[in-house]
């Protein structure tokens, strides 16, 4: 069977399930029952991720994040403030060897790992962020980058240490490989245990934040500009294209993308620039809103400790430091050295949280898109404890708004990086949540399509449901990875510590050699 | 003036003809030969998942493929004839690649030929022969 006869086959046994769940539907409308039973299947999930501590506020897991980057940015002894600089020099080449040319570059490596990380998070996330925690949401989404960063070092130094080569070539690797290798090698048990769990998590995630939240939000973004229209249409169409480029082998398509999106993102932060340089009187203003509302809040509702939630909640979602996702993706590059990609996979958080992040929440600051009370000063809270918008706008919607108040062309330009920015991530989570169900169910053909099969299927749910109900499955998804994975990198911090001494003794004797 | 003179080659027609003059060169003055193809690379592109999994098993096909298709039977055709004979492939940009291998390797002279591609095409895209002329390290005769 041609290539184009299976693809239409299996397109239509697409199709044909979404016209079962229209059935389902009957006279309620397929995007409301979508809604129901979404919700009425994940809720337990999300409330177990999202438990706050007993008699408090505080879910446990945005405590479990902070720690562990707390942690690691003490074990390595602040390690993303000392090697930055030396970063920057792997990423361009200084230290690579002529007669490794034609090998994965460590800027081709960092590249294609931010292409899956920079996108919704940094535009929609951001959004959701400071209307829930206000301004001061973006000192702790700052802090909680920062703080990544060192996360992110120690679980893709791992990733390369301990992925799995085969004689073809080619190879796999990410936390269920190190975990598995990795406690073998030091004698803790239970690693089989760990990354069995991780990858389970690691599916699911790729379904929801890696999937419906890149869906549902694409599609919010259309109907911003084309007018309502139900969302299992916007839902399909996405799915047809990700269908043909990860199951009819479409590689052309992915490959555009690929070179498209770094431009796109650097069209998004250059007119953030540009609107904060047409209001360069008022940085100063919203950074004082950012630090003041990041210890008060603001009158947001929790106050200080709400904005700190929200800002690393986001953060998370967006750097997916900790999270393990970027060691699947690093784990493809071929080095002498595993710690230099960590040292490159650090700078990721930086970019993504501290640079684009910190660009979007500004241009929604400055432009006044959250309202404020003009005689308290205190953000102005709707009925669902939300800030009011001046648009009454929220999640992309917000920064389109924001972006229109000083550029109005600019939301057409955003759509378009929106619809890139979630079929790059969708990309590459169909990448990650794949490696994970071929290290369950094992190599092979019939089990990349049914995953394949199944990751499409779920663009058009995502597209259907609602934003909340969507939202919180993704973060709960992915931060169930975050639990598995951070137990893998306590366990296995100390090789990433003795790797990187030895590195860094090499380094000042002169023996890593520097070539440019 | 016996020496090592580099011969760019690419699996034309013309590059046979440029390593058919350096090899008439290199036998009459005494020299060797250093036959290098480079295959255009920039590690500052941007690849899909896939591809950077797959990088380390194309690269050894890519290399397996030039040495068997263009540099083996170059080398074997004027194999012992009295002139020394070195090979390489490598990657990178075309004419800063083969500027550094002369250099590393202390070469006299490049010999290299020509597309003859002319007007548009060589205004838009530039030609290897035209830029080698122009920043060669040491002399460099082009071959039509």
């Amino acid at each position: 069977m041609s290539i184009f006869t299976r693809f239409i086959a299996a397109f239509a046994a697409c199709v044909a399930f979404s016209a079962s769940l229209a059935s389902v539907a009957q006279a309620q409308g397929i995007d409301e029952s979508v809604n129901q039973i979404f919700l009425a299947s994940t809720g337990w999930f999300v409330n177990f991720i999202f438990a706050p501590f007993p008699g408090t506020g505080f879910p446990w897991i945005v405590a479990w994040l902070v720690i562990a980057a707390s942690v690691f940015t003490l074990y390595f002894g602040f390690i993303q403030f000392r090697v930055w600089r030396h970063s920057i020099q792997l990423v361009s080449g200084k230290y690579s060897d002529p007669n490794d040319a034609g090998e994965v570059s460590h800027f081709q490596a960092l590249a294609t790992a931010l292409s899956g990380t920079v996108g919704l998070g940094n535009i929609a996330g951001v959004a959701v962020a400071v209307t829930i925690g206000g301004a001061g949401a973006t000192f702790w989404m700052i802090l909680a980058g920062l703080l990544g960063m060192a996360s992110k070092f120690t679980e893709c130094t791992l990733g390369v240490k301990y992925r799995n080569e085969y004689p073809d070539g080619t190879v796999s690797g990410g936390p269920m490989y190190y975990i598995t290798k990795g406690f073998a090698e030091r004698g803790l048990p239970g690693g089989k245990f760990l990354a069995v769990l991780f990858a389970v998590f690691c599916v699911l995630g790729s379904l929801g934040g890696g999937n419906m939240f890149q869906s549902n939000q694409a599609h919010q973004q259309l109907t911003g500009v084309l007018g309502q229209y139900p969302g299992w249409i916007t839902g399909v169409i996405f799915a047809a294209i990700v269908f043909a480029v990860i199951i009819g082998g479409l590689k052309s398509i992915a490959q555009v993308t690929e070179r498209v999106v770094p431009l796109m993102g650097v069209i998004y932060v250059g007119t953030a620039l540009i609107i904060l340089l047409m209001n360069y009187d008022m940085i100063g203003w919203a950074f004082g809103q950012i630090f003041a509302g990041a210890f008060t809040g603001n009158g947001i509702a929790g106050g200080m400790i709400g904005a700190l939630i929200q800002g690393f909640r986001r953060a998370a979602f967006s750097n997916e430091a900790g999270v393990g996702s970027a060691a699947i993706a690093h784990s493809a590059v071929r080095t002498k050295e595993p710690i230099t990609e960590g040292f490159v996979s650090l700078l990721e958080p930086f970019i993504d949280t501290v640079v684009i992040c910190t660009m979007t929440a500004l241009v929604i600051i400055i432009t006044g898109q959250l309202t404020t009370d003009a005689a308290t000063g205190l953000y102005v809270l709707g009925e669902n404890g939300q800030i009011v918008t001046a648009t009454g706008a929220t999640g992309v919607g917000l920064t389109s708004a924001a972006f229109g108040a000083a550029l109005p062309w600019f939301p057409y330009v955003l759509v378009v990086a929106v619809l890139l920015f979630a079929f790059s991530t969708m990309i590459s989570w169909s990448y990650y949540g794949l490696k994970a169900w071929t290290y369950l169910f094992g190599e092979g053909r019939k089990q990349e399509i049914t995953f394949k099969v199944m990751f499409c299927v779920f663009v058009v749910i995502g597209a259907a449901a609602s934003l909340d109900p969507v939202i919180d499955f993704s973060d709960a998804a992915i931060f169930a990875m975050a639990v598995v994975n951070i137990v893998g990198l306590y366990c296995l911090m100390p090789v990433v510590k003795r790797e990187l001494n030895s590195y860094l003794e090499r380094l000042e004797s002169g023996a890593i050699k520097r070539f440019k | 003036m016996p020496g090592k003179i580099l011969v760019a080659v690419d699996g034309s027609d013309a590059g046979e003809r440029a390593l058919a003059f350096a090899h008439a060169r290199a036998r009459q003055d005494g020299g060797s030969l250093m036959l290098v193809h480079v295959l255009e690379w920039s590690p500052y592109t941007f690849l899909t998942k896939e591809e950077l999994e797959e990088r380390h098993a194309r690269r050894k096909q890519e290399l397996a493929r030039a040495e068997a298709a263009i540099i083996a039977p170059l080398a074997a055709k004027y194999q012992g004839q009295g002139v020394g004979i070195e090979t390489a492939i490598k990657y990178g940009h075309v004419t800063e690649t083969i500027c550094e291998v002369a250099a590393e390797i202390g070469a006299t002279e490049i010999v290299t030929g020509r597309t003859g591609n002319s007007g548009v095409m060589s205004r838009v895209f530039g030609s290897v022969a035209g830029t080698l002329a122009q920043i060669a390290p040491v002399p460099c005769t082009i071959v039509p």
